[in-house]
């Protein structure tokens, strides 16, 4: 027990000055309104920076949340008033003071029922149809999230000048109108959440499968996509089984997220992985999300994505993973939208029914299509190895090699063709 | 046991660049630090000075000055001081060592406070 991974979850407490600076510019962005976003930002640096020259002297704060949600207040207030010189800004104040009484300290679960309502709105505003698709991911990670500009571009691999043009693009989006701060109508939320939860999908995809740039920031992504994802289950609009089911995903994805290296930091693959090593408790939350994604008629690609998911966590070890379950799924989600990249993991999954040999017969199909692709040359490499046929197999092997750009997947090929040598003396 | 101040020294910084993550790191810092030195008895007390602002008053009487300073442009300034309980010199400065200040600030100047 004692080297279990760390949770995703328990990890996601030690980012709190990310998520109370997310959520103060979510609170302030609804008592102050989109168009004030600049300043608002401004006023989120400011009082973090107030806590960085008060708290380590005077120790902290009772409710540390609280505390900078007020302060940030205050200082957005004190720069209006330094902006504006107007009578109308009296009636402004009175107007913000009577909208900041609701922020009852006093009512924990309150306070945080109505945090995390402004932060679901903030979340809906930057996913809105009008800021680019390709600037959503970043600007819920700046805004929701409380990233900086250089963790996210480091995230992307972009450089820092060029992620803040794309971010200040979008704000500029949100701050011109036309974007509502608000938790759709029912009517509207299947569409609206839908390119909110692809959002997320994309955050937690950015943070699981490259492993280029920088490791830290990427798991991250991972812990926000799924620290979002909850806020979006907990709530009763956007608490649908669909919503369920990528929790679900995230959460079974991230039970084997530490044991997708070796102690190196070299990847591992699945059959290769310790399954005692991945971490009990996320498989509890996924297994509970999973349960009440059940619960409607529709079935969506997450639905399908985390059972894939939970076949391969439920399974007492790799050999007896339920394969065909798997295939079907794949099967299902191919209907839905064909692509050459799940037809490879199709093709992988029914060859642990079928056997290898098919398999490989299988995957030549996909090679005009995938052979640029290194992951296709590492399936072939592993069939033709399996069936003894290592000399091709080592082909393959140096043909991903040749693709492969980042540096741990290159070390794991060149650790293969290595192992194959040795097969082929002996 | 003697009191001793620890004048922290530094350049203010600019902060408005800082991300949450960073602000956090650095606040965990001093606090370990500062949580530290409490839990052996040794700390008295501290306070950050306001990096904004300031007087200098000198004269008396018609002679009597107010002038503004110093300037957070200023190289260095007086950003803040710690008060802590040690036997010697030897020991303020061991516990003075790892302070996260000697970090981000310019350097630490250790007084002994004069007993009464």
């Amino acid at each position: 027990m004692s080297s279990a991974p760390e949770t995703a979850v328990q990890e996601s407490v030690d980012h709190l000055f990310r998520h109370h600076s997310g959520q103060m510019a979510a609170v302030l962005a609804r008592i102050f309104g989109l168009s004030k976003l600049e300043v608002i930002e401004d006023a989120v640096q400011d009082a973090l920076v107030t806590a960085l020259k008060t708290w380590p002297y005077a120790g902290f704060p009772e409710n540390p949340q609280a505390w900078l949600i007020q302060v940030s207040k205050n200082k957005l207030l004190d720069r209006i008033r330094r902006d504006r010189h107007t009578a109308s800004l009296d009636t402004e104040i009175k107007a913000v003071e009577a909208a900041t009484q609701s922020l009852s300290v006093a009512d924990p679960i309150y306070f945080a029922n109505e945090v995390g309502e402004d932060q679901l709105r903030m979340i809906f505003a930057c996913c809105h149809p009008a800021i680019a698709k390709d600037a959503q991911v970043a600007l819920t990670l700046k805004l929701v999230g409380g990233f900086a500009v250089t963790e996210i571009a480091s995230a992307f691999l972009v450089r820092a000048d060029a992620m803040a043009r794309m971010l200040s693009r979008a704000k500029l989006k949100l701050r011109e109108g036309g974007v509502e701060l608000e938790i759709p109508d029912p009517a509207e939320i299947p569409a609206r959440l839908d390119a909110v939860l692809k959002v997320l999908y994309l955050m937690f995809n950015e943070g699981y499968s490259a492993t280029e740039g920088d490791e830290l920031v990427r798991a991250d992504l991972c812990q926000e996509a799924i620290r979002l994802c909850r806020l979006l289950t907990a709530h009763p609009v956007t608490g649908t089984p669909k919503t369920h089911a990528l929790a679900a995903l995230f959460f079974f994805q991230s039970a084997r997220l530490s044991s997708r290296q070796d102690e190196a930091g070299d990847l591992l693959l699945l059959s290769e992985q310790d399954q005692s090593q991945w971490d009990r408790r996320a498989l509890v939350q996924a297994m509970d999300h999973f349960r009440n994604s059940a619960s409607g008629k529709e079935l969506s690609d997450y639905h399908l994505e985390a059972e894939i998911a939970a076949c391969h966590a439920l399974a007492p070890n790799h050999s007896l993973t339920d394969w065909p379950r798997i295939v079907n799924c794949y099967d299902l989600l191919q209907e839905r939208r064909y692509s050459p990249v799940v037809e490879l993991n199709r093709i992988i999954a029914w060859s642990k029914v079928e056997g290898t040999a098919k398999g490989l017969d299988e995957l030549e199909r996909l090679s005009d299509r995938l052979s640029n692709y290194h992951l296709f040359q590492v399936a072939k490499a592993h069939f033709l190895a399996e069936i003894g046929q290592f000399g091709e197999a080592s082909r393959a092997y140096e043909q991903a090699l040749a693709i492969a750009r980042n540096e741990p997947v290159r070390r794991f090929l060149r650790k293969k063709i290595a192992h194959i040598g040795q097969h082929s003396v002996t | 046991m003697a009191q001793y101040m620890l004048l922290l020294v530094e350049e203010p910084p600019d902060f408005s660049k800082f991300s949450p993550e960073g602000i956090q790191q650095l606040i965990a810092e001093y606090k370990n630090w500062r949580n530290r030195v409490a839990e052996s008895g040794k700390l008295a007390g501290g306070a950050k000075l306001c990096d904004e602002g300031g007087k200098y008053l000198s004269g008396t009487g018609d002679d009597f000055r107010v002038t503004d300073g110093p300037f957070a442009e200023a190289k260095e300034i007086l950003g803040g001081y710690f008060m802590i309980e040690a036997a010697n010199y030897d020991e303020a400065v061991e516990l003075a060592r790892d302070c996260p200040h000697l970090k981000y600030g310019t350097r630490i100047e250790i007084r002994e406070v004069q007993p009464t």
